[in-house]
């Protein structure tokens, strides 16, 4: 990708994007988890994801990581529950491997950072009903997308995200088998995940934000078609 | 000495195991309690990061937690407080911390020897 700069910009828009989005959908979001949860992850995000934002001005002369970093450490003292270290905690330890600038390379290890964090801290599998669902398939599809099938980014990102559409909606008919939702044992059949759903929409904003700043188009009529499988 | 920090749900509820611990531990233990967050009830890893810091004379500190959320925090605030060593011990929150105490006043406490004495805790049964 281009300079630090643009870089930098790029970051701060796809902050913008993500708390916009967020703030739009917390209702749905806090629907969603009231039938499973505390009902409190559509508040918890907006006021995350929204003091970040309003760092904006702070971030302007930091390296792009640096401001992935200040993110993360934003959002472990401002979204609370366990939201704050899976989210923020993530993202913090995972800026560390965009110290060398924001390439394809370094996205992909970026994504498997994230995606292992989360693992590691919240012990969740595939599975589980949590936003594991949605990250696997979406980090293994933009890692194998951009290593192996040698696809430029935005594509490998639209394919990710098309994975974690499905990811979300392979949470709906599982039992969940961590955090609070858990405790519900069969009664959590039927219901969405949060998590996974917060997260689809954060990646979707991510590619809306590529899309910006990156070359080639995505076909979004041929992204709707591969996501509910009918053309391979 | 080996610091102790207690990581609850409830404010009122870490401070309370600390203030009973810190009788067992005859006054001269360091518990620290960081419960709550800044809407109450929760835990915050700053807060807690702040607590390991308090906490620690050097020697290191004990985390005890009570669940949930309150684990990943304590892990991530453990992370956060790089110039201090900090581990979590594996036990029930009040009696956990109250062994924890004690220990902590052995001359010849260790971090480990601590979090042992700690995890002990997990087996007392309360009848017969």
């Amino acid at each position: 990708m281009a300079d630090a700069e643009t870089q930098r910009e790029a970051v701060l828009d796809a902050l913008d994007n993500v708390a916009e989005r967020l703030a739009e959908e917390k209702e749905y979001l806090t629907d969603l988890d009231s039938a499973i949860g505390d009902a409190d992850h559509g508040a918890n995000m907006e006021r995350g994801f929204g003091k970040a934002a309003d760092k904006r001005e702070e971030f302007a002369e930091m390296e792009p990581n640096e401001v992935v970093k200040n993110v993360g450490t934003t959002l472990i003292s401002n979204v609370g529950g366990a939201s704050g270290p899976l989210y923020g905690g993530s993202i913090m330890f995972a800026s560390q491997e965009l110290e060398d600038g924001i390439t394809a390379e370094t996205s992909v290890a970026f994504a498997e950072a994230y995606l292992n964090k989360v693992k590691d801290r919240g012990g969740a599998q595939v599975g589980a009903k949590t936003m594991v669902d949605a990250l696997v398939p979406a980090v293994h599809t933009y890692k194998k997308s951009v290593e192996q099938d040698d696809l430029p980014p935005l594509e490998a990102l639209a394919k990710a995200v098309d994975a974690a559409e499905r990811g979300v909606a392979f949470t709906v008919p599982i039992k969940a088998m961590k955090g609070r939702a858990s405790f519900l044992d069969w009664r959590s059949v039927g219901h969405q995940d949060p998590g996974a759903t917060s997260t689809l929409f954060i990646l979707e904003e991510l590619l809306e934000t590529a899309e910006e700043y990156l070359d080639g188009e995505i076909d979004r009529d041929a992204r709707a078609e591969d996501a509910v499988g009918r053309d391979e | 000495m080996i610091g102790l920090v207690v990581v609850s749900h409830s404010a009122k509820a870490a401070e309370g195991i600390a203030e009973v611990a810190a009788q067992m531990g005859g006054g001269n233990a360091r518990i620290v309690p960081a419960g709550g967050d800044e809407d109450g009830i929760g835990t915050s890893p700053d807060r807690i990061r702040e607590g390991i810091e308090e906490a620690d004379d050097g020697d290191g500190v004990v985390v005890l937690v009570d669940l949930g959320s309150a684990v990943m925090n304590a892990e991530l605030a453990i992370e956060m407080a790089m110039d201090s060593e900090a581990v979590i011990a594996d036990a029930p929150i009040l009696e956990g911390t109250l062994n924890a105490a004690v220990e902590t006043t052995s001359k010849k406490a260790t971090l480990d020897s601590v979090v042992e004495r700690a995890e002990d805790a997990r087996d007392y049964r309360k009848l017969n």
